[in-house]
């Protein structure tokens, strides 16, 4: 393929550097500095895709990052991509491309019958038709819209790519490099403030790249160039291109995505593909710019009809025509300078001027060159289906209502300024109450809430000489605050076209007997018609218009589209458009990809992992591991061929028969220390702590202020004032929290300090009938004998000339020990006990071992403490004291929480021993009843109990108490199980503790 | 994000604390007889207030205190912070 829209010279592109790509499957060329846009109008492609609800054709309407059409589905080095615009996608070598919402191709698309059938899709369509009937929803409705919408594929692989975070402070944040961000930056970089200034496109200079101006003797670009250059040296100035700053938050931060290797064919080795960053910024200066508007006419959408300055952006930059035969059809002075450029090229163009006698410089100059210019005409409809081939053009009439007798003109390209507006997204995000500028048509920014400013034309400045003088100003001001430090900037001579006042028009009215479609928003399909079925259905508010017509909901939010729409919505309803008011705006102002919001917190990298001391010890012993919140846990010990199920019951059984050694290095623990320690204990346990003797320890529960039970577990005495308590893994921190919030705030009057030490002690649970002939062999010089060491006690040791603590409590019912060293010596620790286990059969396990111990001896856990249970629900109500006050006792006589038919917690047996129970599962009384059946209860866990060789499970059951011995239904809807069961103690081991005092 | 200064550290970002409700909310006194009504209003009953609320906020990953906020719910602006010993004036 050739570029035969590829002007002979010119432009800002690198005509040295050929670059192949492919579009739809087909190979082109371009050059190094095309956007895929650009090549393609280069090489004569106009057709992209097809439109979101109708399927009609579309083509290119801008050329950045307001582009409502061109969005396709990109493949680089093996990973793809949707919704990137190919307005803005840099061309590199190797790229490919293909066009979205299109099947089978962007030529012959069979969704475009909707296009046909296009008086079934009014406004509200998807409303009106899938509200019924309900049965339709998931099996006809939802697939035909999942089919029928969308702008292409995410892929489901894993990206491989590298995403980062970055933070940052600085002075002055500027969003833009046109000529108001490259003065303001100038300005408050001289007076020595930290600036960043980012610029969303590749080249720096914004709208000084495309128009005629001179100033301080150098061309627009040439004076851009030499304030970047100068700013790249400057050290307190970051100068960021490829950088859209897309969010305003809250307290001055803004978030700003910087695609870093996008524009490449493959991301550097080292190198992320974008990054993330987050701003806080004292003052924020926006100088993002302003965006041309349509006017509305029939057909508008057509392939080839675009904005102007789009057009001229294409020559300018590009060197590429987007049309040999254009008509620029336009309410202000914007679309002569597009018509010069053209004819600037050998090109020549006709002007439609919607006005009836303007002056001005431009229009003086447009003239001069023999441009054909007329006056109070519009463009009534584009012709052409794929490419527009030719306008129906007529007179005006002065009150813009009648149209005169309609003209064809043949042309290839419509190129449309409706003036321009303001692009005050950031803004309105940082929660400034913007304001409609009548001279303008346009929202502008109003009072500010945070500390940001708005420039140039963003704030509706649109001469550059006024722009220039206020970002200079503002720049040296707002910098000179900070930095209390002035070094003024002299102002440069500026030479430009005057310009004349724009006509308020942005709609063509209907000819006679025609029902041309009018978009308003080019990616959703939104026409004239649909917004006044809209009102007419009685939608008012112009958020309910929008979602119900979607107008400003595409991807593109509406860009191009709000203003028209609004003024649409104003005129019917005759009102002026600050009545209506605009929707809100909302970050991002242009889509950010998942990848770069995510950052570097992917699979093992999205949470720290916290490993154990002895974790090399168990991954060298075939330890398979599981996630205990942050923490990696054995789950059990694999031998040989064995599966968890067969592994988990040969370490529990070894437990109940020989010896078991456990890693609990992950408990929480927390050291309490100062003289009213016991008094801290005694308000947050349930139970009574005040007389608790030193080295021994106790059992406790607390409970949140709402008498539901917060976590469990024992905390012991270690000398007067010093006390060592120890949580659930699971609750360590909100116990932590909920410790300094009584200490801190509820009773300050308490000397008592506290701070976690989990991760200074390394755990282990020695437990089993031969427990104490181990610890006797680990610690020979002490007296671990049960007058020694009896139950609940505790003393310190020698382990080895390793400092050691003992605590005797026992989590699976079995005589057992826990042994903490200081973290650095787990490992030996641990090595210690394997080895001198060795004669008495000693095995490690893990927690699906430690699971089923705890459950068969009717030891409750997190899957009871759920937060939704009180003590009596788990059978805790015995360490309820009756004399004293603690944290979420009054609530404990609530009525509900005293009901007589509470649930409590019970064991459950699979009446023919064999079933396995599955958790969650409920318990009903007769497996038959109608749904809903009533439910009395839930299962929370189950084992397979070892010292009865069949399945056990806890459960919490309505009237638990009276239950015993009673037979129900456990039923699981999930996995298709109907089990019935018996309701026996939960206590199925040991229910007389003997055995931990043994 | 919000920029909260905490009283200990100075100002530092929203991620470092944590959230933790009203904080005119007075614990009725351990011991002592409260109706049910009272003890409701303690536990359950919060007022969500648009406009300035005093709040308590931990600095969980910095200096561990809970601190006194007061924030505009809607605007999220900050007037003030306090330790928590300080009273709310
Ligand atoms: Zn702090």
């Amino acid at each position: 393929m050739t570029q035969s829209f590829r002007l002979e010279s010119g432009g800002l592109i690198n005509r040295d550097k050929k670059i192949s790509f492919k579009f739809n499957g087909k190979n082109y060329f371009g050059y190094e500095g095309d956007t895929l846009a650009s090549a393609l109008i280069a090489n004569g492609v106009h057709l992209i895709g097809r439109s979101f609800k109708y399927h009609r054709p579309r083509g290119f309407f801008g050329a950045g990052v307001d582009e409502p059409y061109a969005i396709v589905q990109l493949y680089r080095n093996g990973e793809t991509e949707p919704n990137i615009k190919a307005t803005e996608q840099e061309l590199f070598e190797g790229l490919e491309a293909k066009s979205v919402n299109c099947w089978p191709s962007v030529n012959f698309d069979i969704g475009a019958i909707n296009n046909f059938l296009k008086i079934f899709l009014p406004a509200g369509f998807y409303y009106k038709t899938f509200m019924w009937p309900k049965s339709f929803w998931y099996k006809i409705y939802e697939p035909f819209i999942r089919r029928a919408a969308g702008l292409g594929t995410a892929s489901i692989k894993h990206d491989k790519e590298r995403y980062e975070h970055k933070y940052e402070y600085c002075d002055l944040l500027i969003t833009g490099s046109g000529p108001s961000g490259l003065a303001s930056a100038y300005s408050a970089a001289k007076n020595g403030a930290k600036v960043i200034l980012a610029e969303d496109k590749s080249r720096f200079g914004g709208t000084l790249l495309t128009s005629e101006v001179n100033i301080g003797n150098q061309s627009g670009k040439e004076w851009a160039d030499s304030i970047i250059s100068e700013l790249k040296e400057m050290p307190n100035v970051t100068v960021k291109n490829r950088s859209q700053v897309f969010g305003y938050y809250d307290h001055n931060m803004l978030v700003m995505s910087e695609r870093i290797s996008d524009h490449l064919p493959k991301t550097k080795k080292f190198h992320p593909k974008q990054r993330l960053w987050y701003i806080r910024a004292k003052e924020v200066l926006i100088s993002s710019g302003s965006i041309e508007r349509p006017i509305v006419f029939g057909n508008n959408d057509t392939p080839g009809v675009m904005l102007s300055s789009a057009a001229k952006e294409y020559m300018k930059v590009y060197g590429v025509l987007v049309g040999k035969k254009p008509l620029v059809f336009t309410n202000n002075d914007s679309g002569y300078e597009t018509a010069i450029e053209f004819k600037k090229n050998g090109i020549d163009p006709i002007i439609l001027d919607t006005r009836k006698e303007p002056q001005s410089e431009i229009i003086e100059e447009a003239k001069n060159m023999n441009i054909n210019i007329k006056n109070s005409y519009v463009v009534v409809a584009a012709q052409g289906y794929k490419k527009v081939k030719s306008a129906d053009v007529a007179k005006i009439s002065d009150n813009k209502e009648e149209l005169g007798s309609i003209e064809n003109i043949e042309c290839d390209c419509i190129c449309v300024s409706g003036f321009w507006t303001p692009t005050i997204h950031l803004a309105s995000q940082s929660g400034n109450k913007t304001k409609f500028n009548e001279d303008i048509d346009a929202f502008v920014p109003g009072i500010s809430k945070q500390n940001e400013k708005t420039l140039g034309a963003a704030n509706g400045i649109y001469t550059l000489e006024e722009t220039l003088k206020d970002s200079f100003e503002k720049g040296n001001l707002l910098s000179k605050k900070i930095t209390n430090n002035e070094n003024k900037v002299s102002f440069p001579n500026v030479v430009e076209k005057k310009s004349t006042v724009h006509d308020k028009f942005w709609c063509v009215p209907l000819p006679k007997g025609k029902n041309y479609k009018r978009f308003l928003d080019f990616q959703n399909d939104v026409a004239v018609s649909d917004i006044e079925i809209a009102l007419k259905e009685g939608y008012r508010s112009i958020e309910h218009v929008k979602r119900y017509t979607t107008l400003g909901m595409a991807t593109d939010q509406g860009k191009t589209s709000n203003l028209n729409g609004l003024q649409l919505v104003s005129k019917i309803e005759n009102k002026v458009v600050p009545a209506v008011g605009h929707t809100t705006f909302r970050p991002p102002y242009s889509p950010v990809s998942i990848g770069a919001i995510v950052g570097r917190e992917v699979g093992k990298h999205s949470k720290p992992t916290r490993k154990s001391p002895m974790h090399s010890w168990h991954e060298k012993n075939n330890a398979v591991f599981v996630d205990a919140g942050v923490w990696l846990r054995p789950r059990y010990y694999k031998r040989g061929e064995e599966n968890l199920f067969e592994a988990s019951k040969r370490e529990a059984k070894n437990v109940r028969t020989n010896v078991g050694v456990c890693d609990v290095t992950t408990l929480g623990k927390i050291d309490i220390k100062g003289p009213d320690a016991a008094e801290l204990l005694n308000r947050v346990y349930t139970n009574a702590w005040l007389k608790l003797p030193v080295g021994k320890a106790r059992y406790g529960v607390m409970l949140r202020e709402d008498g539901i039970v917060m976590d469990d577990g024992t905390t012991t005495r270690i000398s007067e004032n010093h006390y060592h308590m120890t949580t659930t893994t699971a609750q360590a921190a909100n116990v932590l929290s909920h410790l300094e919030y009584y200490l801190q705030l509820v009773w300050p009057e308490l000397n008592v300090n506290v701070v976690s030490t989990t991760e200074q002690w390394a755990g282990a649970a020695i437990a089993g009938p031969k427990s104490r002939e181990v610890l006797k062999k680990l610690f020979p010089k002490s007296d671990v004998s049960n007058e020694g060491l009896p139950f609940m006690g505790y003393m310190e040791a020698d382990l080895f000339g390793v400092k050691a603590k003992i605590f005797r409590i026992s989590f699976s019912g079995e005589l057992a020990y826990e042994v903490n060293v200081e973290s650095d010596n787990g490992y030996f620790m641990w090595e210690k006990i394997i080895e001198a286990g060795e004669e008495f059969g000693i095995q490690p396990y893990g927690t699906e071992a430690l699971s089923t111990l705890r459950i068969e001896m009717g030891h409750v856990a997190g899957s009871e403490l759920d937060g939704r249970t009180i003590p009596y629900d788990n059978s805790l109500e015995g360490l309820i004291s009756k004399k004293k006050d603690f944290i979420g006792k009054r609530s404990l006589s609530r009525k509900a929480f005293a009901a007589e038919d509470r649930q409590k917690i019970v064991g459950v047996i699979p009446l023919d021993k064999k079933t396995s129970i599955p958790e969650g599962s409920h318990l009903v009384k007769d497996s038959n009843a109608p749904l809903p059946n009533p439910k009395l209860g839930y299962i929370s866990a189950s084992c397979w109990s070892v010292e009865h060789d069949n399945p056990f499970s806890l459960a919490i059951l309505k009237d638990g108490k009276n239950m015993i011995g009673k037979k129900l239904f456990v039923m699981s809807p999930l996995k298709n199980k109907v089990i019935p069961v018996e309701i026996v103690s939960s206590h199925y081991v040991d229910p007389k503790g003997e055995r931990v005092r043994s | 994000m919000l920029h909260i200064k905490c009283p200990h550290c100075g100002i530092r970002s929203q991620n470092e604390f944590s959230y933790g409700g009203d904080a005119t909310i007075k614990r009725p006194e351990l011991g002592k007889e409260i109706s049910d009504q009272d003890w409701d209003n303690f536990v359950y009953n919060r007022k969500s207030l648009r406009g300035k609320h005093w709040e308590l906020w931990q600095h969980l990953s910095g200096c561990r205190q809970w601190i006194k906020v007061q924030r505009d719910t809607a605007t999220h602006e900050i007037f003030k912070t306090l330790k928590a010993n300080e009273e709310i004036s």
